[in-house]
């Protein structure tokens, strides 16, 4: 087995036995998205023209509040350090976790969001739509933030520096993952929103894990 | 090669920059009063927006500015990733908090030329969108950089960070730019620019100078001053202060 399927099984095994966590993120998705509703008022004309934008924030805010499940707990307790020193691509390795650490967070938040469609009375086509915008979205959000997480490996701050770090990277999958959804109910075609989206995503595929790989490796020193 | 890298130690360079400061300050402020008296007494007041116009003398450069510096900072924190010279990972942290500051002058002179021309002192356009992008840019590279204790891993770590966004900032500017082209809202576009008055580009012209001139200046001040904390235990800093 390559290193890369042996991460993503630990991984993953390791968000089976421990579920609590995850549940935690994915609460936060759906409260965060039902508060605007009680804060704008139930208009559903006004809610499902702001739809777009406040379940690709609320999806955006949970990914990243589920970054430091990606390292820290490997970080604390020296697994990490050996995954470093050891003889294997520490690339792949880092897909693999970073790959896992979607199928934990990104995954289920897809899975969950037409509950907020429904809630935002969005129409079936559009929800299609947002599901393939939400897909390679939030595999591109754990791919970028997997940067900020190593950068940030281990600092004090962490938690809140990890945001200031990755908020600005994030600006793009906004525009393009959000606009999809926004073109589709001004009923445009949302195909250029979501190509776009896909080519970030194999720039990110291809860079990510190293860019990461190195700077866990400053971290680590 | 060998006489570019002789001032690659710090040792060497803080002099360097002692000397170069004197000159640096005094053209900067030459070219901006001589900047600032073209801009705001001889050239004329514009067709369309009067005298309000003016506040570009300073916008324009700061915003060329705030770009420019994020791009040397990630250039010095490459070279410093890469051939691990210490003296370009201060060049870059000494670079970061002067952009920060263009980026927010800019921001704040095209909220005070906004008010009077759109009526508004914010609208989301896209270069507006953007400059702010790249001041978030710039305060994550403060950010991380000062809260890293280790200076050599501060050093790593805020360069990789540097590097990143400096990939990313061409992706930003133009994901922003589509974004607000499909928003089209009541605002008014800003591509169109009239053609400007001969006078007014020299005023431009020698403002960018004096900007250039400042931002070199402030960079070495601020480089001296890493370098002294950075050394302090180094035998020559104790000659170098007296």
């Amino acid at each position: 087995m390559s290193i890369f399927s042996l991460t993503l099984r630990r991984d993953l095994l390791l968000v089976i036995r421990e579920p609590a966590q995850g549940m935690a993120v994915l609460a936060f998705f759906v409260m965060a998205a039902s508060l605007f509703p009680i804060g704008v008022g139930p208009e559903s004309a006004l809610l499902r023209r702001i739809a777009p934008g406040i379940i690709w924030v609320a999806a955006l805010l949970a990914v990243l509040l589920g970054l430091p499940r990606l390292f820290e707990a490997d970080f604390l307790d020296g697994t990490l350090e050996q995954m470093v020193v050891g003889p294997v691509s520490l690339g792949l390795l880092v897909l693999g976790k970073i790959v896992a650490h979607w199928l934990s967070t990104g995954v289920p938040i897809v899975l969950l969001s037409p509950l907020l469609a429904i809630q935002f009375s969005l129409d079936r086509d559009s929800l299609l739509v947002m599901v393939g915008s939400l897909l390679p979205g939030t595999l591109l959000l754990s791919l970028i933030g997997a940067i900020g997480s190593a950068l940030t490996l281990g600092l004090r701050n962490s938690g809140v520096l990890v945001t200031v770090l990755v908020l600005p990277l994030y600006v793009p999958v906004l525009v393009f993952g959000a606009g999809a959804l926004e073109a589709d109910l001004a009923g445009m075609d949302a195909a250029a929103h979501l190509y776009l989206l896909v080519a970030l995503l194999a720039l990110a595929l291809f860079f990510a894990p190293w860019v990461t790989a190195a700077a866990l490796r400053i971290a680590l020193e | 090669m060998n006489r570019w890298l002789h001032f690659a130690s710090p040792q060497r360079f803080y002099p360097l920059a002692g000397r170069l400061m004197p000159w640096l300050v005094v053209s900067a402020a030459l070219l901006a009063l001589a900047g600032l008296a073209i801009g705001l007494l001889i050239a004329p007041s514009d067709a369309q927006q009067g005298e309000g116009y003016r506040i570009i003398f300073v916008h324009v450069p700061a915003s060329w500015m705030s770009m420019f510096i994020y791009l040397v900072m990630a250039f010095w924190a490459g070279v410093g990733l890469v051939l691990n010279t210490r003296l370009s990972s201060m060049m870059a942290q000494a670079l970061a908090p002067t952009g920060a500051m263009f980026a927010l002058l800019s921001l704040l002179t095209g909220a005070l030329w906004g008010k009077p021309m759109w009526g508004a002192w914010w609208v989301w356009d896209a270069r507006l969108t953007s400059e702010l992008i790249l001041l978030f840019l710039y305060l994550g590279f403060i950010a991380l950089y000062s809260s890293i204790e280790d200076p050599s891993r501060a050093d790593r770590a805020s360069a990789v960070l540097a590097l990143v966004g400096a990939v990313n900032v061409p992706i930003i500017y133009f994901s922003v730019k589509w974004w607000s082209t499909l928003h089209q809202g009541a605002s008014v576009s800003l591509t169109r620019s009239p053609s400007m008055a001969v006078t007014m580009l020299w005023g431009m012209g020698i403002m960018v100078l004096a900007f250039w001139a400042y931002a070199i200046a402030v960079a070495l001040a601020r480089v001296r001053c890493i370098i002294l904390e950075r050394e302090a235990r180094a035998e020559w800093v104790k000659y170098a202060v007296e």
